[in-house]
């Protein structure tokens, strides 16, 4: 039987040149169970980002290790393209290709080698509601659609994980209810891993099933969801559910 | 002897061309995309060898062909081979130096997001690098442009051998030394229609990528 937990953070720093204080720092271990919804937020600033890019292999940790499937990756590491492929991080902007949503869509599938999956390819863009814009140029399309095209291009890829940083931020109602929808189904329908990363609380409680809260680059609190929002540990954690200015 | 000599320029000036956008657009490109010691340094270099004066890159030329050079032993001076060396010396750093401004320009993160796709470093610099197809296109463009008008180094390391080294602009200089004004004229001509031919192709690629653009 497969372990659990898929990813597993050891005593994560990263420091940048020029800055006094690591920009993240996960003390201890955390852990990120596989096919669960986990959201990390924080204000702007925060290192939400930098931790969901270190989750992604884009970005070393500085000190401390990350397992993930049982496979470590440090500063000293550079995972295996096997491992690699099987998370996706989306950027918050969507950074699309000058090409056809089809297209863009079908990259992953693309430098996988994996030919002739039109309906897979149809199915994600059907997925998120763009069966209409499949021939069109990613130019020619608003902030909400291209951030769905992002959305269905990491999903026909149907990685493990799904790293997603701030995917509604700056939409509108209607996207922001199209990417949540797609989030949900994918998680229950095929229990793919989803760490999403976003200060708006609202969008935690109605997605996560574990949430962390980071604050100056640290990690402060990090439980279940019920928890986090019904009986935090950490006062700075009631203080942010509150709405109060804690930064 | 007209034809033969615009054959003859478009042909010198193309493998130029060729050999220049060999190297210099992955040069350019990985210029574009990666951060290293030193890089500061190269760039510095580079600038400088997209103004060289052709006349000096000619005299190099000259030099390491000459009986006297390392390469004196392919015999290549007063032949094409040593105008088109010539011309893929001056247009090489113009290529390189167009092409890493233009995927310069290309968002950065791009190339991040499509490694986290799936691709391999090689392939994710390859798409990068298409999406910045316009740019690259505007640097062969100039990098043709400047070989076609180029006269000093030619002149010094092919000689201007009627049938067999003469091209365009070294035409142009003789005629206008032995005073046949009309022909310097008209060959002047016939290298300011070429150069609107090149540019002509260019805008109608744009136009037309603009055009599937609107259309969708």
């Amino acid at each position: 039987m497969s372990d659990p937990i898929i990813y597993r953070l050891h005593d994560i720093a990263k420091s940048y040149r020029g800055r006094s204080a690591p920009a993240v720092l996960v003390p201890g271990v955390m852990e990120i169970r596989r096919g669960e919804i986990c959201v990390i937020v924080g204000p702007s600033g925060a290192g939400k980002s930098t931790l969901l890019r270190i989750l992604g292999m884009i970005e070393p940790p500085t000190t401390g290790w990350l397992m993930f499937d049982n496979q470590r990756y440090d500063a000293n590491t550079q995972p295996a393209l096997s491992y690699r492929r099987r998370v996706v991080y989306l950027f918050q902007r969507p950074l699309l290709l000058s090409q056809s949503v089809y297209d863009n869509v079908n990259y992953g599938l693309r430098v996988r080698g994996i030919k002739d999956e039109q309906n897979r390819v149809q199915r994600a863009i059907a997925q998120v509601g763009l069966q209409h814009l499949t021939h069109a140029n990613t130019r020619t399309l608003s902030g909400g659609e291209a951030q769905r095209v992002a959305l269905a291009r990491a999903l026909v890829i149907e990685p493990d994980i799904l790293l997603l940083d701030e995917p509604t931020a700056n939409l509108d109602p209607a996207n922001v209810e199209v990417i949540e929808r797609v989030i949900r189904e994918r998680n229950q329908q095929q229990g793919m891993t989803i760490v999403l990363v976003t200060h708006n609380l609202f969008q935690a409680r109605r997605l996560a099933q574990q949430v962390g809260l980071m604050l100056d680059g640290k990690l402060i609190e990090y439980a279940r969801a019920s928890a986090f929002f019904e009986s935090p540990v950490d006062p700075r954690t009631s203080a942010f559910i509150r709405g109060d200015m804690i930064f | 002897m007209l034809w033969s000599v615009i054959l003859l320029s478009l042909q010198v000036s193309g493998l130029a061309l060729f050999f220049a956008a060999f190297i210099g657009v992955p040069f350019g490109a990985w210029l574009a995309l990666t951060r290293f010691r030193g890089r500061s340094i190269i760039l510095a270099v580079l600038y400088t060898f997209m103004g060289l004066p052709p006349v000096v890159v000619g005299l190099m030329v000259y030099l390491l062909l000459s009986q006297t050079g390392p390469f004196a032993q392919l015999q290549w001076l007063f032949t094409t081979n040593a105008m088109v060396m010539a011309q893929a010396v001056i247009s090489t750093p113009i290529v390189a130096g167009t092409v890493m401004a233009a995927v310069s320009g290309v968002e950065p993160d791009l190339r991040r997001q499509l490694l986290s796709l799936g691709a391999t470093p090689l392939r994710a610099m390859w798409d990068v690098v298409f999406e910045a197809r316009f740019g690259v296109l505007l640097a062969l463009v100039a990098g043709f442009g400047r070989n076609i008008s180029e006269v000093g180094a030619v002149m010094l390391v092919g000689g201007n051998i009627e049938g067999f080294t003469r091209v365009l602009t070294t035409a142009i200089v003789l005629e206008t030394r032995q005073g046949k004004f009309d022909l310097a004229v008209s060959l002047g001509l016939v290298l300011l229609g070429l150069s609107f031919l090149v540019n002509g192709l260019l805008l109608i690629l744009q136009t037309r990528t603009n055009g599937i653009w609107r259309a969708v």
